[in-house]
């Protein structure tokens, strides 16, 4: 069973625990300016909203690189960058549309959520749930069950 | 580790920026943020230098834990000698900026001299530069927060600002950051002001490692985050109610000051509690709050976002005002509303929006708002001075006023801006300010809440809640329940309070995490992040350490055992109502044998023993 990262941002208070805990499994560091998740604030309403990469089936990014150096690990679903092969052209940055792929200056390759290999971090670093990793097949479960919780 | 052992020196006198090695030796004594900041404040500065004088020095400092994954590990603060109390201040701020510090690669800034101009630092990691201010002196908070962010096209550039009521010398006004979060006590902003200083601008991307053992910390802080989401108060009466949990409980048990502490109950306070900011307003079915806010890795979330009601007479043209921002928390609450006997939650949010845009303390504004009331109820102060307001308790109208003039310091604002020991003595009843070594009271009567008495009259910044909180033990049972009416083992209990919140201060980590956390939660976070020995034991002598180097400073900048004292309402003037109806605060039951454990002389300053024992 394929699982993906549901997010609500109704539910998130905008505390980055997520930001860290990513860009620690992935640099070792604390540094949300590394994290492939982001959080943003639309101060004015007040909402908080976390967003990164879909994994989208015809990826974008993946479809647009010249040497071939984004692959689908065939166990999670998930798009990851092979660093080794990458040449920092930022052709995919250019081709997501959601942004969620960007150029890293330190490592001069690209960098993106890889599900940190099937078990992310970020789910299990956020507070409220408002990050979620569940049954690709039913990101709307629980939406659904409020809706019929209604009816 | 977990401290990045860099500290950055910026002369402001000459220009001049410096790298130097954090003392390393000091931070095994004072762990770091509140206590290390002040040893070095303490070592480098004359106790009796005009506060608002080139000679005192304002330090922004981050603990060992700041940036990293524990939870709240998101404070800084600013340390510098208060011009309110003439001692020291120390205040704390949560929001993000302290993380961005660190994640740039400091501990700590001193800043040091004064600017021949209006200036600002920017920070990126390494680098650092004095750049001139002109065009965001004179502006408030946010529009130097909203000129800075578009200059450097930086969205994620974390800024902190002082408004135009420091620029104008209010003498409690804070440093802002992130819009609305605020080292909001003692008048640290009027320092930073005081020397040309208007913002700080950081964006680190460098990142926050170092950590002495990666596994025990992240096995200890998620076990510890667990301790928070499992408290009734942190995973349940923080996120839903803020630190307006409290309004209800402190009123229904006869301490919530009240029109300038006369009164110790609030007819007026189900109006203005976290529950009422719940309910929907009539006018577009909205309710005060729109949601719950983190600070950078807080997993509590008591932060309050909130909008005015559109149709209310402060707002109904000014649409800049219409939107979200940071709103009521309790210590707000108190002093904007049953301090000053206003019920109106909408003026009050407005007051609120005003201290964060032009940065001053809600608590001293509020305060000093009721002093200026109950002096123009006394007819010491008239509509002479106040431009024709009258201004008299439970007035919505002189709030508001009062806000916009000491946010800008125009009129009646600047006697306003001198807080309410300085109002009551320049209009002859000095009696009525209701204030310890100068700062105004939080939100706890001590004579409803003994403990706190103790607490506030020995506090090292003047009135202070959170340098002693035994409210938790008084009224909430935290760690375990005392009688609130009862002075017999509250020496004991302040102390040990006082102690551990200098710890946490000086951690990295917000203090509400103490509602559910103990030292024993708290120890092993900080032991397998740094380096040396953490045990509770070495935490609690370092709180006690830092605990007697702030006072011993103080004493060498004049304070003596005189100022360890309440107002006299306080020690004679009888609760009129509630359960502490009759009742004073005995703070005389309760100081010497406070002055005892601390190893002081009657006279309250440090026995050379005591000296010897802390190395100091």
């Amino acid at each position: 069973m394929l699982k993906s990262l549901q997010i609500e941002p109704e539910k998130c208070t905008g505390c980055l625990q997520c930001e860290m805990a990513c860009s620690y499994e992935a640099t070792g560091l604390f540094n949300p300016a590394k994290s492939r998740i982001k959080v943003f604030t639309f101060h004015e309403e007040g909402r908080f909203v976390p967003y990164t990469c879909t994994q989208c089936e015809e990826a974008w990014c993946m479809h647009a690189c010249p040497v071939e150096a984004i692959v689908v690990n065939q166990a999670t679903g998930a798009k990851e960058v092979l660093e080794d092969i990458c040449v920092g052209c930022k052709v995919c940055t250019v081709a997501c549309p959601f942004g969620t792929i960007n150029y890293v200056q330190d490592t001069k390759v690209v960098a993106k959520c890889d599900l940190c290999g099937g078990d992310p971090e970020c789910p299990k670093a956020c507070p409220t749930d408002a990050i979620t990793y569940v049954d690709a097949d039913h990101t709307g479960l629980e939406r659904m069950r409020a809706h019929a919780a209604q009816s | 580790m977990a401290w990045t052992k860099n500290v950055l020196r910026i002369n402001l006198t000459d220009g001049s920026i410096s790298k130097e090695p954090l003392n390393m030796e000091w931070a095994n004594d004072y762990l770091g943020q509140r206590g290390l900041a002040t040893k070095y404040l303490v070592e480098e500065i004359d106790p009796n230098c005009d506060a608002l004088g080139p000679d005192n020095k304002l330090i922004m400092t981050t603990g060992p834990l700041t940036g990293t994954m524990v939870s709240t590990g998101g404070r800084y603060s600013v340390v510098t000698k208060s011009p309110l109390t003439g001692v020291l201040a120390c205040s704390n701020s949560g929001g993000f900026i302290g993380n961005e510090l660190k994640n740039a690669g400091w501990d700590m800034i001193i800043f040091e001299g004064k600017s021949p101009k209006p200036v600002y630092l920017y920070i990126e990691n390494e680098k650092a530069e004095l750049v001139p201010a002109d065009e965001i002196w004179g502006k408030s908070v946010w529009e130097a927060d909203e000129y800075l962010h578009k200059k450097y096209q930086d969205p994620l550039l974390r800024i902190a600002a002082v408004g135009r009521s420091a620029e104008a010398g209010c003498l409690y006004s804070g440093i802002i950051n992130d819009l609305h979060r605020a080292a909001g006590r003692s008048g640290v902003g009027t320092v930073m002001a005081s020397k040309n200083l208007k913002a700080v601008a950081i964006r680190g991307t460098r990142g926050v490692g170092n950590i002495q053992d990666s596994a025990a910390f992240m096995k200890a802080t998620t076990e510890a985050k667990k301790v928070l989401a499992e408290n009734a108060v942190t995973g349940e009466g923080l996120p839903a109610l803020g630190t307006q949990v409290l309004m209800n409980v402190i009123n229904e048990m006869g301490a919530l000051p009240t029109r300038n502490m006369k009164e110790v109950q609030f007819e007026g306070a189900g109006d203005i509690s976290g529950e009422a900011m719940l309910e929907p307003r009539e006018s577009d079915g909205k309710p005060n709050l729109t949601t719950n806010a983190a600070c950078f890795g807080c997993t509590i979330a008591c932060g309050r976002i909130s909008t005015i009601d559109r149709t209310h007479f402060t707002i109904e043209n000014k649409p800049e005002y219409w939107g979200n921002s940071g709103g009521l928390e309790f210590e707000a609450a108190f002093a904007l509303g049953s301090d000053c006997g206003v019920n109106d939650m909408d003026v009050m949010t407005y007051a609120q929006f005003l201290c964060n845009e032009d940065g001053y303390d809600p608590i001293s504004f509020g305060c000093t708002v009721a002093a200026a009331m109950e002096l123009f109820e006394l007819g010491a102060i008239t509509t002479k001075e106040t431009d024709g307001i009258e201004f008299k308790f439970g007035s919505a109208e002189a709030l508001a006023k009062a806000a916009e003039w000491v946010a800008t310091g125009e009129g009646f604002g600047k006697d306003l801006g001198l807080g309410s020991k300085r109002l009551c003595e320049k209009y002859g009843h000095p009696d009525l300010s209701m204030t310890v070594k100068g700062q105004e009271f939080p939100a706890y009567d001590p004579r409803g809440i003994q403990g706190m008495g103790l607490a506030y009259a020995t506090s090292n910044r003047g009135a202070c809640h959170l340098r002693g909180y035994t409210v938790a033990s008084e009224v909430l049972g935290i760690p375990v329940k005392t009688d609130p009416l009862e002075t017999d083992g509250k020496a004991e209990l302040v102390k040990a309070f006082q102690d551990g919140s200098a710890v946490v201060d000086s951690a990295g980590i917000c203090a509400f995490t103490t509602f559910a956390w103990s030292m024993e939660d708290i120890a092993p976070q900080i032991d397998a992040a740094c380096e040396g020995d953490w045990s509770v034991d070495k935490c609690m002598e370092v709180g006690e350490r830092i605990w007697n180097l702030e006072r011993d400073f103080n004493n060498a900048a004049g304070m003596t055992a005189a100022d360890d004292t309440l107002p006299k309402r306080l020690l004679k003037d009888a609760a009129n109502v509630g359960p502490a109806k009759g009742r004073v605060n005995d703070l005389g039951k309760m100081l010497p044998e406070y002055y005892e454990l601390r190893g002081w002389t009657a006279d309250g300053k440090l026995t050379d023993e005591t000296r010897a024992r802390f190395g100091l």
